[in-house]
């Protein structure tokens, strides 16, 4: 299994055909206290740089933009429930989709840890 | 051109603890705390949490028939404003439209009025223009520090013990640590609580004082908005600004019946004439039915589906536990128990109008 991570701050681990997607720590510590969870449903299809939800915070709402395309194939329901899991446990429990990637090449775009460690200093 | 952003006394401090500064109104400032703004809010509504509002104006007023020429401006009764007693008030413009909401203190040998942080540029000015024969004078070497919630009391009384005899909406000129502050029962969190005028280079000595009692926390901005939103205070340029009237915003409260009646306030037309015939719009508590906050701006609907307002201010109420919001809504919405659908991303959104405040206010009446 192998992790990637964008731009905006979203990390997704592939196992086949199959990534999950989440935030990561730093954004979750970025945002900070989220109290909300904006998902999509399960057989939504997007692009890459669609606003696929959105993640609000005490203060503000932040959009979570999907890294590749694909399709939603599940979704983290507990996260409407206990939307802080995503600052307690953002790269484990807290994933947002699992979703069926269309185009495996778009991973080479993304960005490996070291990459990642290296984009948020 | 831009300014860089001025700093408060207590700049120092706020880094030192660790607080996340950011520009608000041309001023750095922290927002928040290592703690988190949840956790600064409970701890505000819990125990006391400790705000620094140095960047709001802090103005004296001195001359012969202060509040006589307050009430040209303002539609509160300033005439008959007690020594050591504070007033909340706003200015108001011909169209009746709210300028700035402020709080006004009778000093005795002087009035003392402290304005929002965006607004001192007009407003002093503008008392300047009006208050005639009035020295109007905007105080810049003392930092203000509110300390609010229910354990305020005992974190001020224990440098200041004459805090404890103080009444809300009462303001007195005391001695903290040798040093001479003014301290009024009042703040903007729905909590009992104190803000302080403390001499700029005692600030940071003082401040440290408050937070060495184990029941008192800093707080920034960003408590300091869920705090006030969940006691249903509004917010200058929020809530309220020079579209909006005082009837309107539901602050009449602020309006005395003798200023009711007689008016001779800029606006007293349109404010009167809604007093009598009630305003088209209100400013109600909105209160989402599902989890997802309301932001400033959403559109609120009827179950029709016809527009009847717009969300003004809007989030997460953490004593609540939910998403909390104000707005203003046509009058036949407005009433407490109407169910209304608030747009949020494009997706309609069940919520309800409720009666402010979301939090029962905690004052030492």
């Amino acid at each position: 299994m192998t992790t990637y991570y964008s731009e905006e701050h979203e990390w997704v681990s592939v196992e086949g055909d199959v990534v999950t997607l989440g935030i990561t720590q730093h954004a979750a510590d970025q945002l900070g206290e989220i109290v909300f969870c904006e998902q999509k449903d399960v057989g939504d299809a997007f692009g890459k740089g669609d606003e696929i939800g959105v993640i609000e915070s005490v203060k503000a709402a932040s959009e979570i933009y999907a890294p590749l395309d694909g399709e939603v194939i599940a979704v983290n329901e507990t996260l409407a429930d206990t939307p802080g899991a995503l600052n307690d446990s953002p790269e484990g429990d807290a994933w947002i989709y699992k979703i069926k990637l269309a185009e495996a090449a778009q991973l080479e775009d993304l960005m490996d840890l070291n990459g990642y460690k290296t984009l948020i200093g | 051109m831009t300014d860089a952003p001025k700093r408060t006394p207590l700049y120092d401090l706020h880094v030192e603890l660790g607080g996340k500064m950011v520009d608000f109104a041309g001023w750095e400032m922290p927002v928040q705390y290592p703690m988190g703004i949840m956790g600064e809010h409970k701890q505000c509504r819990e125990k006391a949490g400790l705000f620094d509002v140095s960047h709001m104006g802090q103005v004296i007023l001195k001359g012969a028939d202060i509040a006589t020429q307050l009430e040209k401006i303002a539609p509160s009764a300033f005439t008959t404003l007690k020594e050591g007693k504070a007033r909340y008030t706003f200015f108001t413009n011909e169209q009746g439209g709210i300028m700035d909401d402020l709080i006004v203190s009778n000093a005795g040998d002087h009035f003392f009025v402290v304005v929002n942080a965006s607004m001192r540029h007009q407003d002093i000015p503008h008392m300047a223009q009006h208050l005639d024969g009035i020295e109007v004078t905007e105080i810049f070497d003392r930092a203000l520090v509110a300390v609010q919630g229910p354990a305020a009391e005992n974190v001020v009384g224990g440098l200041c013990p004459a805090a404890r005899e103080m009444k809300f909406m009462e303001t007195i000129v005391a001695d903290i640590m040798g040093v001479e502050c003014r301290l009024s029962r009042l703040g903007y969190t729905g909590e009992d609580g104190y803000e302080i005028s403390i001499p700029e280079d005692k600030a940071i000595e003082i401040t440290r004082a408050f937070l060495a009692h184990e029941d008192c926390e800093p707080a920034g901005l960003g408590a300091r908005d869920s705090l006030r939103l969940e006691a249903g205070l509004c917010l200058y340029g929020n809530d309220i600004d020079t579209d909006t009237t005082p009837v309107e915003a539901s602050l009449t409260w602020a309006m005395q019946k003798r200023r009711r009646e007689e008016g001779g306030f800029p606006g007293a037309a349109r404010i009167q004439k809604q007093l009598t015939e009630g305003a088209a719009r209100k400013l109600v508590g909105i209160k989402p039915t599902g989890r997802a906050p309301a932001r400033q701006g959403v559109e609120v609907q009827s179950t029709e589906g016809e527009t009847i307002g717009s969300i003004t201010s809007g989030g997460f109420g953490p004593t609540v536990g939910g998403p909390v919001a104000m707005g203003y809504v046509s009058a036949s919405h407005a009433r407490p128990g109407e169910t209304v659908n608030l747009i949020i991303r494009g997706k309609s959104q069940p919520a309800e109008v409720v009666a402010l405040p979301f939090v029962t206010q905690n004052y030492k009446r």
